[in-house]
């Protein structure tokens, strides 16, 4: 079961802030657990859509913290548009939210 | 056969994001190469930044000491006029690079990610403009914490 | 970013124990970690089970009374610790949250406290119940109570655990937060008998802490602290951990809350 998510999507000064927080253990795969280490399980992909568009793609690896959060800025955007931020990591697990800019 | 059925009686949306997930898994792209590089010579190469210059308009954003490297904030702007993309590189990480961004239809070339450090390093970030490489460097400090950690 | 000259003589290799007037070498973390951190995450959850009907009776948390009045959360936890009538005694968040588990839900103290410190897989109930109160008093004045007689005790009682030596290596709290400008390896030692000290620390608690992966309470500190200390543990939400808490908090008395907040 994915951990949750929460996003903030704000517009100030033309500018759409998306601040997006995750659950997700970021496993590095070098982490021991009584002596056994824990398989690497990391969010791989992050995609950030903006009234249906793709506006970001992230490719990312195991050295993103635990429970990551990310902020990117789009140019535009308005109050009431939609934003979606979705993910998938190296296991096929995926999640994703939604938020309207406010 | 039950399964399906119960799926299409919740309706297409569910069973539209069940079938979208491998189809998700299938086109998303991850540099696996890149990523797997062991320096951060090999990193750049991946990403096809070798030639990368450093520039004064690629900003790194992150403080000095880090009071623990499993999460260290590094904000990363680029004024590097048509930037596409921004990768960043911890040069001292056993797998030196950490993530890259690809921004398109509007999207500023910016992002605040929380990043693991193992040591002391140097930060690398790399924008992608015009077919050509822009990097600014930054080091970290790591400390070990007192109590237990 | 610059650096200060406390990190300046850091990076040249001085020994450097700053001053709390000074800015820390580690402002600039704390800064853009508390302004980057996915403590939200954990706010939310503790309001689902603050809703979740549980135990026997089957009933959410929402009638509990944490000092304001039944359900009322807003203020609450910048309220506490204080005295309880019902109980007739002093209690912190925690305490209080174990004692609406139990009479309002009838969950028996066992079952209330059989998880009460989390990790990095799954923070415990109490710890993400404490996130969610705690966050409703954001941006308020912290005033515990102080004029109850038990409350006074309360104070007294953990001001005396505070000085207390005990354990094989003959440590007080003050031992290692009983004066200013210490530290332990590179890590400040506040002093946590000093309003400027305490201050910014207990307007942070409840927090996400980044060693342990989780969420954190105060509670879990003051277990921990027993625990470096060589101690035995206190019980959970019991008089002493509780009256220590108290001290500090009315130590900070008047700091606006800003919680819950990141820790390293």
């Amino acid at each position: 079961m994915p951990g949750p998510m929460k996003m903030r999507a704000t517009n100030q000064g033309g500018v759409t802030e998306i601040r997006v927080l995750m659950a997700h253990p970021m496993e590095t795969g070098q982490r021991k657990v009584n002596g056994k280490p824990v398989p690497a399980h990391f969010i791989q992909n992050l995609t950030v859509k903006l009234n249906g568009k793709t506006v970001v793609e992230g490719q990312t690896s195991q050295a993103v913290s635990r429970n990551p959060v990310f902020t990117f800025r789009v140019k535009g955007g308005a109050k009431g548009d939609k934003v979606e931020v979705s993910w998938l990591d190296n296991e096929g697990e995926t999640n994703k939210t939604e938020a309207t800019v406010a | 056969m039950n399964a399906v059925r119960r799926l299409l009686l919740q309706g297409a949306g569910a069973l539209a994001a069940g079938l979208l997930t491998p189809l998700a898994a299938l086109a998303a792209t991850w540099n696996k190469e890149a990523f797997g590089a062991k320096t951060p010579a090999d990193a750049l190469k991946g990403i096809g930044a070798s030639a990368a210059t450093p520039s004064n308009d690629v900003i790194i954003e992150a403080p000095e000491i880090a009071e623990n490297g499993a999460v260290v904030p590094i904000e990363i702007t680029s004024q590097v006029p048509g930037t596409k993309s921004i990768a960043v590189v911890i040069d001292k990480n056993p797998f030196p690079l950490v993530a890259k961004f690809d921004f398109m239809e509007g999207a500023l070339p910016y992002v605040k990610v929380n990043v693991k450090m193992g040591e002391t390093s140097d930060v690398r970030a790399v924008a992608e403009a015009n077919g050509k490489h822009y990097s600014a460097t930054k080091n970290i400090k790591v400390t070990i914490g007192g109590c237990g950690g | 970013m610059r650096l200060t000259a406390a990190a300046a003589g850091l990076a040249l290799g001085f020994v450097l124990a700053p001053a709390s007037a000074q800015q820390s070498p580690y402002a600039d973390y704390q800064r853009m970690t508390a302004e980057n951190a996915p403590i939200e995450l954990y706010e939310l959850a503790g309001e689902e089970l603050w809703k979740k009907p549980q135990g026997p009776k089957n009933v959410s948390l929402e009638r509990c009374d944490l000092g304001q009045g039944p359900g009322v959360l807003k203020g609450a936890y910048a309220g506490l610790p204080r005295y309880f009538a019902d109980a007739d005694r002093v209690m912190d968040l925690e305490a209080r949250l174990v004692y609406c588990m139990m009479t309002l839900q009838g969950r028996s103290h066992e079952d209330a406290t059989q998880r009460v410190f989390g990790n990095a897989d799954k923070a415990s109930e109490l710890a993400l119940l404490s996130a969610y109160v705690a966050g409703q008093s954001h941006g308020m004045p912290m005033r515990p109570g102080v004029s109850h007689p038990k409350e006074k005790a309360s104070y007294e009682l953990g001001r005396e655990l505070f000085y207390h030596r005990a354990g094989p290596w003959d440590f007080s709290c003050a031992s290692c937060h009983g004066e200013p400008g210490k530290r332990i390896r590179m890590s400040e030692l506040p002093a946590l008998n000093r309003a400027q000290d305490v201050r910014p620390l207990m307007a942070t608690w409840p927090a996400y802490r980044v060693s342990n992966a989780t969420f954190i309470t105060l509670e879990w500190r003051m277990n921990d602290c027993y625990r470096q200390m060589r101690m035995p543990e206190p019980k959970y939400g019991s008089e002493i951990p509780v009256a220590l808490i108290h001290y500090m908090t009315v130590n900070a008395q008047g700091v606006v809350y800003r919680g819950p907040a990141i820790k390293r």
